[in-house]
């Protein structure tokens, strides 16, 4: 069966605070509609607790970190679910049940299988 | 047969083989590949041996032996093991019935116009599989050059089987919301062959013809269904007319000084009887579609350009900018208006509409109507300073800028 990762895209919140407990449940309702469908999953915290690995050179060489997100963009890479559906369109359909799709956004990619 | 009118059979024909046979080896790239191959190999033979008596089962035939071949070398090369069963279906001699293409027709149609695709991605993949164009004709399509196009469209493949774009027919109830994409591939295909001067010979090919042709596809494949009825039913009503869009010198005649006798009779009344038809199939409020093309036919339906019912017209275009709002509907509606008499309103009313080297024209019309011809001038100044050199309505545009600048002279000067 295929898998497809989808990413959620929104507003850069700490999960914990408690005015986030209300979104958070509608995360977990969402996971639990489609505990068949989903194979993992994680909430991430917010982007500032986010680090930056790079090495130089080649393997082995100085470890740069720094601190941040890689990429600051308006919308926060906050959390992903690994799908399993038939298609694209079955994809889509199921993400399009996660609230970040509604006031964010969805990534949906296609995971390489083994063959 | 030429070598035109074959390499045309083929052409056509391969749409019909390759929608089968993506179905048949699940993979796009592969089924385009053998359906090249076996075009090759009948431009090759068919001039020495003759045209086969059924040249669509020797074309079909081959096509499938070819797709044998390219998977037998994959195979060898180490690529993934298929089961049996499209190898045996493949090897079958009979070719497929007509319901089987026809399905597969339509699969093709809307995995090409597929929502996850961008529009020039759609636009590109219909001109290569449905209309089987080459990537140097698509370019000149989509004004950019042939290595991007093929990078594209190799994507474009990339992802519909790395992300599993489904090869299917949507279901009824699917159809609303997956039909409009497929009617905006073909509508975009005819603007985009109607907007070029011809003589200009901006493309190399007939787009105006590939988009009616694939419009007329769509309609016999989905005969129910009002939103492809009504395209079909633009296109043809605007076809119909296009004889007399342009003069002798290769210069656009607008409607008001168009010889109607050049229209199309035959055009326009099969236009009308398919927008009737859907009409009466559509339950809703009329879509973009068909109120376009009530508008063409409202034009056709008059022997001459007084006799217009203008306010009829700007019914129709109250209508279109509520359900498609487009500047260039705005525009076309404030010219309906001004047709009615009522110029003044129509001023007032393109303020509010974007500038464009279009509404400079339209201003400098309704302003000459009001004897303002000086100011008509600067607005064709604008006009023309805005548009591309090669505008199709460039001298028309600058014969009327003459004709307002020789009135404005003989205009007492005001104080």
């Amino acid at each position: 069966m295929p898998q497809y990762l989808a990413l959620t895209y929104t507003a850069d919140v700490d999960w914990w605070a408690p005015e986030q407990a209300e979104e958070l449940a509608e995360y977990r309702r969402f996971g639990a509609e489609f505990a068949e469908q989903v194979k993992a999953s994680a909430v991430l915290h917010p982007t500032s607790t986010a680090t930056v690995v790079r090495v130089e050179g080649a393997r082995g060489g100085p470890v740069v970190t720094t601190d941040g997100p890689y990429a600051e963009t308006k919308e926060a890479l906050t959390g992903y679910y690994l799908i399993e559906a038939a298609d694209l369109e079955e994809a889509v359909r199921i993400a399009a049940e996660i609230p970040a799709a509604w006031g964010g956004a969805v990534e949906v990619r296609p995971v390489i299988l083994a063959r | 047969m030429n070598h035109d009118a074959l390499a045309e059979t083929i052409r056509i024909e391969g749409t019909r083989i390759l929608a089968t046979l993506i179905r048949t080896v699940g993979n796009v790239q592969l089924a385009e590949d053998a359906v090249q191959e076996a075009a090759v190999a009948a431009l090759g033979a068919w001039p020495v041996t003759g045209v086969p008596p059924e040249p669509r089962a020797w074309l079909t035939v081959t096509a499938r032996r070819k797709a044998i071949d390219i998977i037998r070398r994959e195979q060898s090369r180490g690529a993934k093991e298929r089961d049996g069963a499209d190898l045996i279906e493949l090897s079958k001699r009979e070719i497929d019935t007509e319901d089987v293409v026809q399905d597969d027709l339509l699969r093709l149609i809307f995995t090409c116009c597929h929502p996850s695709l961008s529009p020039p991605t759609r636009v590109a993949l219909a001109l290569r599989t449905l209309c089987g164009l080459s990537p140097a004709q698509i370019a000149g399509v989509l004004l950019t050059t042939e290595a991007a196009t093929t990078k594209r469209l190799v994507r474009a493949r990339q992802k519909i089987a790395a992300a599993r774009i489904p090869y299917r027919v949507p279901t009824e109830d699917e159809l609303p919301e997956r039909l409009p994409a497929v009617c905006a591939v073909i509508h975009s295909l005819y603007t985009a062959g109607h907007a070029p001067a011809e003589g200009d010979a901006a493309y190399d090919v007939d787009l105006c013809g590939e988009a009616i042709r694939l419009a007329e596809l769509l309609h016999s494949l989905l005969p129910g269904q009002p939103t492809p009825t009504a395209v079909l039913a633009l296109l043809l009503l605007t076809e119909a007319r296009r004889p007399a869009r342009l003069d002798d010198a290769g210069d656009v005649v607008t409607l008001d000084l168009q010889d109607r006798s050049l229209w199309n009779q035959e055009l326009i009344t099969r236009g009308v009887t398919l927008l009737n038809d859907s009409l009466e199939r559509s339950a809703r409020q009329a879509d973009a579609y068909q109120l376009q093309a009530a508008i063409a036919a409202e034009h056709a339906r008059v022997p001459s350009y007084p006799a217009t019912d203008w306010r009829e017209i700007v019914r129709l275009y109250d209508l279109l900018v509520e359900v498609s709002p487009s500047p260039a509907a705005d525009l076309a509606r404030v010219v309906a208006i001004a047709e009615t008499g009522e110029v003044g309103t129509a001023l007032e009313l393109l303020d509010a509409i974007p500038p464009s080297s279009r509404r400079h024209a339209v201003r400098a019309e309704l302003l000459a109507r009001t004897k303002r011809y000086a100011e008509a001038v600067n607005e064709l100044d604008q006009a023309l300073a805005l548009a591309p050199p090669n505008h199709p309505e460039r001298s028309h545009r600058e014969r009327r800028r003459a004709h307002f600048r020789r009135l404005a002279q003989r205009q007492p000067l005001e104080h």
